[in-house]
């Protein structure tokens, strides 16, 4: 379990709960809305989701957002009913500042903050991509890992150096997780994209040619994408044996700049995660670099690798004991906060 | 090929040693068999960054940049036998060097990274671990994901892998180094540096790079 420093600021102390401080942390960045509650002694009391689903193409960011706002309350209240406890029994609310869909994103902030402002609790921002992390290594009980987050909004290889999440690599223009769900949608397979091609791709067999790019330890996908979206509508080529393709060689750029990160750092860790996380092929690949590399692989559980409240809940348990917090007036979101401009002081 | 001692397992190659070649002192990288990737896939990046890298190490020399001799190059068992600099990791010694000193070694890796870009050749993994420090020369390695372009958007992406670099890594020193990495790269690349940089800087800012900025947006 990831250490917790008790240096509480001492108007948040409650008779009886001195030991234990209860968060409940909202994620709204894009098409999941959750709700988690953590306490600082590392349990997660509820991790409630809500997804909305686009009746065609892909997410839309104001109709995601309509979703949040209308399922919040019910989603709220599942949490609570979860954790098996009251509104009084919360210590401080926590959210998802960024990044992420601005329309969703306010929408999440909206609700903490009117929380935070009827319960008279405190309030911490909390940043999406450290949130994913943190509750990998406490799920894992990773300590110090090397992190490939991989989902429809960001892909990046990340480890802890010097107070921060320092960024090894990451994509030069779309995620992962958004050129394949972005094929599948051309391709006619069903929603979501990623388990649907994976499931094509078992029929599949054959390599066909598509592009592989890697630069240094940044990757680009919309290259890939756009030569399989050819491939597809050109009929030469049978479907599962373009997705078996674009399984390999997406997955195999992703190991590439892995495994250079990990060369590169030496850390003893690997975790993966994200939506993407719960890709077979691509576990396969990763544990096969951490076995190479002398270097352990954690797979962090699907409730808690794709976007959801209890990461939001716990890393705001872990800046607020570390006396990060942010007063309402100034909780703005930030649809493009950087995981990199983070300071990270619990794990000094 | 007896004798040969391991020296470096690289993420993509393990780099030996053969303290005799044919009566020199070599280096052999060796582009190993990827289990994670699927066979064809695996011999064909092995095979093309192989051919690929020695090209590129040939026209670096005609750039006047300071990199291996090339012995022997086999791109069906992704080998390539070459010289064997000794000197140190600019890596390695970047943080335990003076000022002044650091400040020069910045300026002459900016200057021959400006020749280089000026010759049409992108390194593609310009950084402070593909660098060897041998007496006042700075000898490039590693052209393994190099490509021959005179894009801006290449280059672009070259410096700012540089740049990344000493933020991830020499964080200490970051804005001082790239500083004066930028004087030696204007300095050989004329006229055509601004447009590089300016790319380099789109790039920080573009899709996944971009910075914190006007947090103030909307209804917050």
């Amino acid at each position: 379990m990831a250490k917790v420093f008790y240096r509480l600021p001492p108007f948040c102390l409650k008779v009886g709960t001195i030991d234990r401080l209860i968060c409940l942390g909202i994620e709204s960045t894009a098409d999941n809305l959750g709700v988690g509650i953590a306490s600082s002694d590392g349990t997660i009391l509820a991790n409630e989701v809500s997804v909305h689903v686009p009746e065609e193409g892909g997410i839309h960011p104001r109709e995601a957002a309509r979703h949040h706002a209308a399922e919040v309350g019910n989603v709220l209240t599942r949490a609570l009913r979860t954790a098996g406890i009251g509104s009084a029994d919360i210590d401080l609310i926590a959210f998802s500042q960024g990044p992420g869909m601005g329309p969703c994103l306010r929408t999440g902030a909206t609700a903490a903050r009117a929380l935070a402002a009827y319960l008279g609790l405190p309030l911490v921002g909390v940043n999406h991509c450290v949130a994913h992390i943190e509750i990998g290594r406490l799920a894992t009980g990773a300590e110090d890992p090397l992190t490939l987050y991989v989902s429809g909004g960001n892909t990046l290889v990340s480890g802890f150096e010097a107070g921060r999440y320092r960024i090894f690599g990451e994509t030069l223009d779309i995620a992962v997780g958004n050129c394949l769900d972005t094929f599948a949608r051309e391709a006619g397979l069903p929603y979501p994209g990623g388990p649907a091609i994976e499931e094509t791709a078992l029929e599949g067999g054959r390599l066909i040619p598509l592009p592989y790019v890697v630069k240094g330890m940044d990757l680009s996908f919309s290259g890939l994408l756009t030569a399989a979206i050819q491939a597809f509508r050109s009929g030469r080529w049978r479907l599962a044996d373009i997705c078996f393709s674009l399984q390999e060689v997406a997955y195999a750029m992703l190991g590439e700049v892995t495994e250079r990160a990990l060369v590169h750092t030496g850390k003893g860790e690997l975790l993966l995660t994200g939506g993407v996380a719960a890709n077979t092929r691509l576990r396969s690949v990763v544990r096969s670099i951490a076995e190479e590399h002398g270097s352990q692989p954690k797979f962090v559980p699907p409730g808690y690798a794709t976007d959801n409240g209890a990461m939001i809940a716990w890393t705001g348990l872990l800046s607020y004991l570390s006396g990060v917090s942010t007063p309402i007036e100034t909780s703005y979101i930030d649809a493009r906060w950087r995981l990199d401009e983070v300071e990270v002081p619990w794990r000094g | 090929m007896e004798g040969l001692r391991l020296i470096a397992k690289g993420a993509e190659a393990d780099i030996l040693l053969d303290p005799d070649w044919n009566g020199v002192k070599a280096l052999v990288k060796r582009r190993g068999e990827k289990g994670y990737r699927h066979p064809a896939l695996d011999m064909a990046i092995r095979r093309s960054r192989t051919i690929h890298e020695a090209g590129i190490i040939h026209r670096a020399k005609e750039a006047g940049i300071p990199t291996p001799l090339l012995y022997q190059v086999d791109p069906e068992g992704a080998t390539i036998i070459m010289e064997y600099v000794e000197g140190e990791r600019v890596r390695e010694i970047v943080d335990r060097l003076g000022a002044g000193e650091r400040r020069r070694l910045f300026r002459l890796i900016g200057t021959q990274a400006g020749r280089l870009h000026r010759a049409g050749i992108i390194h593609g993994d310009l950084t402070t671990s593909n660098m060897i420090r041998a007496g006042d020369a700075v000898f490039f390695i590693d052209f393994g994901l190099g490509e021959v372009s005179k894009e801006a958007e290449k280059r672009g992406v070259d410096l700012h892998l540089m740049r990344r670099m000493l933020t991830s890594t020499h964080f200490s020193h970051a804005e001082e180094l790239f500083a004066a990495f930028e004087e030696g790269y204007r300095g050989a690349m004329g006229p055509e540096a601004g447009e590089a940089l300016r790319r380099m800087r789109e790039i920080e800012r573009r899709g996944r790079y971009v910075e914190r900025e006007n947090r103030l947006d909307g209804h917050g």
